[in-house]
């Protein structure tokens, strides 16, 4: 019997070096998963402090507005805790803006190029800003430092490049109000 | 909100579920041929009690009632334990065992298309483990039975379990071919002696193979309708008549013949009705014929060395937990790729 | 029946398909019509796979028949040009053909009636260069006119890789209702059959073969005769009426008995597919310099007399169904496309586009209201129907559960959307809906998870440039900490000869720097359009204005 326990765990033993899984380490699997916004609403200064302060265990997963509620989930999936609702202290999930400046204001005073934390504004100092709109996270972080106010956040409108197909409801039964019957397999 | 595509072409569920009672025609009146009318209450009693219990449950759950009620599964369901269950057992057997296959099997796993293992099957595992007695209880098949029942003796056993006076249990009732034969083998008996007792018909069970041969001509018919596919019944009774023959090739006084297997018991219905239950089955074609043929070999398996005298009912549960494990293993190759 | 007199062509089969009720006859009695000049067009500048066009043309501007509206932008786009002589009245959002019933740029043409042409020229393409005339087809307009709307010019382009043995030309038209091209061939075949000849030559192909149905047999025998005439190596193959066998994939292994590996085109594997309208384009732009303008359209369902027209591109379908007789009252949906495959018009107001090729009116009799679906039963119908042998049902239940990465990896991006599987649901189940949501939420994802990968590394980058900068502050700081120890060293007063070097740099540079900024030029002006000169002056006007705006600023900080 015992002769047999250390055989298997030998094999074990041997089996967990030989054919150890080269994984991501967890912070940058964490990281993976958030939205790369940098906007700081989890508490932190960007998406890597908050996925470390996460895999130490310092930050709670709900922190992240922008990932909202696949973004949780997904967190909950890898690490394998329970998933919780987004935490309205750090901010409510958003449409997905885009700033812009509106140039008849801007001074050229290069703050807000300063605070952009994925340089997604042009400029200099004493020469026109302008927001590159593919580059930009929605983060909102350039509104703050700006002294004339100049800088707006326009939410990324539907087209029929980005269009989705909507999620398939339908009636299965005729309620006598208008209201709209579940679908079918839903719990 | 119209969706293309607009147009479509397809039996609606109700459409396949009463062709399927239909096919079970032709087993329903060889069985009242065979053993009187009493099957037809048990039919009776199973219909109402299914609905019944459905109805209740969708309530329960707050689904709409008239659509799933309207679908014909429950009644599919019904049917078949009810004509998997002996004729002449009591109303409460039947109650209980349908309850159970319509509320527990099938409701409490989210309704139809949801349920994980056959009802029908799950309710009669339940009365044959928690019943045995009563569920190995046969009655004789009329021509073989000292005395004969009348229709209203068969309802009034039913409702009260009790017989007209003067006649005993033994007398209409007796073990079936199948159980005959596994209590004679372990008294050592060989099959060639056995098998001339006079239950044993020509090739299953006498007046038996009426009922198991009706089903078979049910079975092509939904074959014929494109109801069912050819993979499931072909692969289950090639499977048991290939296992059944190399044991009795290799020793024919202690396994018997083919041609008892396929005939006898639950056979022919397993084939065409009870394996080819689509929620609870397998999708892709090969893996239907994973899933028959391992319910063949264990039905066979359990009708030779288990406990019991047929084998279907658990060797179907058994491979319903298999399914999601064959259908993943057995995925077609699709258009444009190698494997 | 016919496909017993392809006595040398070999049919294969894919697995699946259905058949479902053809109704074509109604819409083939009659000859194609030509419908007369609508009171506008509307050309959508998304007309086809690829970038959108740039305009060239301003509001207010007067066009000729043909005059190039928007150039192709970029490698995957195509031009648009006039349909007709007229003025362009509008550059802007419009209703378009679209099942999300979003607007989108539009260029809007009010003819004049003259119908007036460009200069044309024919190109003698036998004697030209292949890249030559490839790239002139960029600026043609021409895309492929079976519904996918793809550019040509990018599928006859030789990618120096794999070499084309077989053009097939997919006549195939498996959809009910549509007969557009039924028609072309019955009164076109020989145009048709010069196309195709301008085809194989650009792609080198040594053979070519045709497939129909074998529900268009006037059509074959008239191909035939056509090809028999010609002499080139074209060869009419008829294949069983079976939906889909119009989808590329399906009809080069109906006829080749090839399949196209899933994750590679056609073209890896030998084998160039066009639709027979999109070749006839071809033919006479090289021809007659006729640029795309006008493809037939079938006007068929709930309409009084159900046929086919050809129609310029940018005509309202309000128009369409005028020439066939209005629809009638109890139309209750327009449909583009066939019923299998199409989509519900937001309104009868859209313009027609290249992708059009049918326009159906529906109505509760023809396309009644689906009955509820029930619960998947699992009976795997929609598994045997597919074409492309996927598991519907698997793909239904991960959709249905936006389990994404699991409808992914069973091949969801295989399915085509062909509606074979809903078609035999006895569920009633909209398998299709599913999967177009499941698709366009995976490539949103897809899309959002590279747009965050580019901002984590334009983060990092910055985060590492901020570091460098500290440093390099951090080195000046020292170097300067030094040079200022060398210099109280000195105590005779004078400056030392760095010191010196360096006042004279920086006075240097500083009056370079004075000279460019006395210089500031805006680049590039010579040529500019009086708008552009206009935009410099109102800039020009705006700089001085904020730099007094700076300038008051400063001075008002140290008024402070």
């Amino acid at each position: 019997m015992v002769g047999l326990a250390v055989l298997l765990g030998l094999v074990l033993g041997y089996s967990a070096l030989k054919f150890k899984v080269e994984g991501d380490p967890l912070v940058a699997r964490i990281d993976a998963i958030l939205p790369q916004t940098q906007c700081g609403q989890c508490g932190y200064p960007g998406c890597k402090p908050y996925a470390t302060a996460i895999a130490k265990g310092e930050a709670d997963i709900n922190q992240c507005p922008p990932g909202g509620e696949p973004g949780v989930r997904a967190l909950a999936d890898l690490l394998g805790v329970e998933y919780k609702p987004l935490n309205a202290e750090h901010g409510l999930p958003k449409p997905k803006s885009v700033a812009v400046i509106d140039e008849n204001i801007c001074i050229g005073c290069t703050l807000c190029i300063q605070a952009c934390p994925v340089d997604a504004i042009l400029g200099a100092a004493k020469h026109m800003h302008t927001v590159i709109a593919s580059e930009c996270t929605g983060c909102e972080l350039c509104l703050a430092p700006c002294p004339v106010d100049c800088i707006t956040m326009e939410p990324i409108s539907e087209s029929p490049d980005n269009w989705k197909w909507r999620y398939p409801v339908f009636e299965i039964k005729q309620l006598s109000t208008t209201a709209i019957g579940a679908d079918a397999g839903t719990h | 909100m119209l969706r293309s595509p607009y147009i479509s072409n397809a039996p609606s569920v109700t459409n396949i579920m009463v062709k399927v009672l239909l096919a079970l025609i032709p087993g329903i009146l060889a069985y009242v041929w065979v053993f009187g009318g009493g099957i037809l209450v048990t039919l009776t009693l199973a219909t109402v009690t299914a609905i019944g219990a459905e109805a209740l449950m969708l309530h329960l759950r707050s689904r709409p009632i008239k659509p799933f009620l309207m679908d014909g599964s429950a009644v599919v369901t019904a049917w078949l334990l009810a004509l998997a269950l002996p004729p002449l057992a009591p109303w409460w057997l039947i109650v209980v065992g349908t309850l159970f296959a319509i509320v527990v099997a099938k409701q409490l796993y989210g309704g139809l298309g949801y349920n994980m293992f056959n009802p029908a099957m799950i309710g009669y595992a339940v009365l044959l483990i928690s019943f045995p007695v009563i569920m190995t209880h046969w009655p004789a098949p009329l021509a073989l039975a000292e005395a004969k029942l009348s229709f209203l003796d068969q309802l009034h056993f039913i409702l009260t379990t009790s017989l007209p006076e003067g006649i005993k249990v033994d007398a209409v009732s007796m073990a079936t071919p199948l159980d005959y034969l596994k209590t004679q083998l372990t008294l050592q008996h060989v099959v060639q002696d056995i098998s001339q007792a006079p239950i044993f018909g020509a090739i299953g069970a006498q007046g038996g193979e009426l009922v198991t041969g009706a089903y078979l001509l049910g079975g092509i018919y939904l074959m014929q309708q494109r109801i069912i596919t050819w993979h499931l019944p072909v692969a289950f009774l090639g499977t048991l008549g290939l296992i059944s023959a190399m044991f009795y090739l290799v020793d024919a006084s202690h396994f018997a013949n083919p041609g008892f297997h396929l005939m006898s018991g639950a056979s022919m219905l397993c084939a065409f009705f009870i394996i080819t239950d689509p929620v609870s089955g397998p999708t892709t074609p090969k893996g239907k014929l994973v899933f028959a043929a391992g319910v063949g070999i264990l039905t066979y398996l359990i009708r030779v060395y288990g406990g019991y005298p047929d084998g279907v009912a658990f060797a179907v549960i058994f491979f319903n937990i298999c399914v999601p494990l064959i259908d993943a293993y057995t995925q077609p190759r699709v258009f444009g790729h190698e494997k | 029946m016919n496909a017993i007199l392809n006595n040398l062509s070999q049919v294969f089969k894919f697995h699946g398909g259905v058949h479902p009720p053809e109704n074509k006859q109604e819409s083939t009695t009659e000859p194609i019509k030509q419908l007369g000049l609508p009171s506008k067009l509307v050309l959508p500048l998304r007309q086809h796979v690829g970038n959108i066009p740039k305009v060239l043309v301003e509001v207010g501007q007067h066009v000729l028949k043909g005059q190039l509206l928007a150039e192709a932008e970029g490698s995957i786009s195509a031009a648009i040009h006039a349909p007709t002589s007229g003025t362009v009245i509008a550059i802007e959002d419009s209703l378009i053909p679209h099942p999300s019933g979003l607007p989108d740029r539009c260029i809007t043409l009010q003819p004049d009636g003259k119908d007036e042409w460009v200069a044309r020229t024919k190109t003698d393409w036998r004697s030209a260069d292949k890249a030559t005339l490839v790239g002139s087809l960029r600026q043609s307009g021409i895309v492929g006119l079976g519904g996918a709307a793809f550019p040509s010019h990018i599928k006859l382009r030789a990618d120096g890789k794999t070499a084309i043995q077989t053009l097939v030309i997919n006549a195939a038209e498996c959809e009910p209702y549509i007969t557009c091209d039924d028609m072309l061939m019955r009164e076109r075949a020989e145009e048709i059959i010069h196309g195709i000849e301008i085809t194989q030559y650009l792609l080198g192909a040594a053979e070519c073969l045709i497939g129909i149905e074998d529900n268009k047999p006037q059509a074959a025998e008239i191909m035939r005769a056509a090809c028999a005439k010609s002499q080139l190596p074209i060869r009419v193959v008829v294949v069983p009426t079976l939906y889909p066998s119009g989808d590329a994939r399906r009809l080069i292994h109906l006829l080749t008995g090839k399949e196209v590996p899933s994750n590679k085109r056609s073209t890896q594997v030998g084998i160039q597919c066009f639709n027979v309208a999109t070749v006839l384009a071809i033919y006479r732009y090289f021809e007659f310099g006729e640029p795309a303008l006008s493809r037939i359209v079938t006007v068929t369902g709930n309409v009084a007399k159900p046929a086919n027209f050809e129609v310029l591109f940018g005509t309202p379908v309000t128009d369409l169904l005028a020439a066939a007789g209005n629809a009638l009252p109890n139309t209750n949906d327009y449909i583009m496309g066939g019923p299998m495959m199409g989509f519900s018009l937001p309104s009868a107001e859209v313009p027609v586009t290249k992708a059009s090729n049918c326009i159906i009116a529906s109505a509760p009799e023809l396309f009644p209201e689906p009955l509820p679906a029930m619960p998947c039963i699992r009976c795997a119908r929609c598994a045997d129907a597919c074409p492309v042998n996927l598991q519907p049902q698997e793909l239904y239940w991960f959709s249905k559960s936006s389990n994404l990465e699991k409808a992914r990896e069973y091949d969801l991006f295989d399915c085509i959307e062909c509606g074979c599987c809903t078609y035999v649901c006895p569920s009633n189940i909209p398998l299709v809906q599913y999967y177009r949501y499941a698709k366009s939420e995976i490539i949103a994802q897809d899309r959002a998870k590279e747009a965050a990968d580019i901002a984590r590394e334009r983060n990092e980058f910055r985060l590492m440039r901020i570091e460098r900068e500290k440093q390099e502050r951090a080195q000046k700081h020292a170097q300067k900490a030094l040079g200022a120890k060398t210099e109280t060293t000195l105590t005779d007063g004078s400056v030392s000869d760095a010191e010196a070097a360096k006042k004279a740099a920086i006075a240097a540079a500083i009056e370079r720097a004075k000279a460019q900024k006395a210089e500031v030029v805006p680049q590039n002006v010579e040529d500019a359009t009086p708008r552009v000169q206009e935009e410099i002056a109102e800039i020009d006007a705006l700089r001085a204005e904020a730099s007094k705006a700076v300038v008051a600023a400063e001075n008002q900080k140290k008024d402070l």
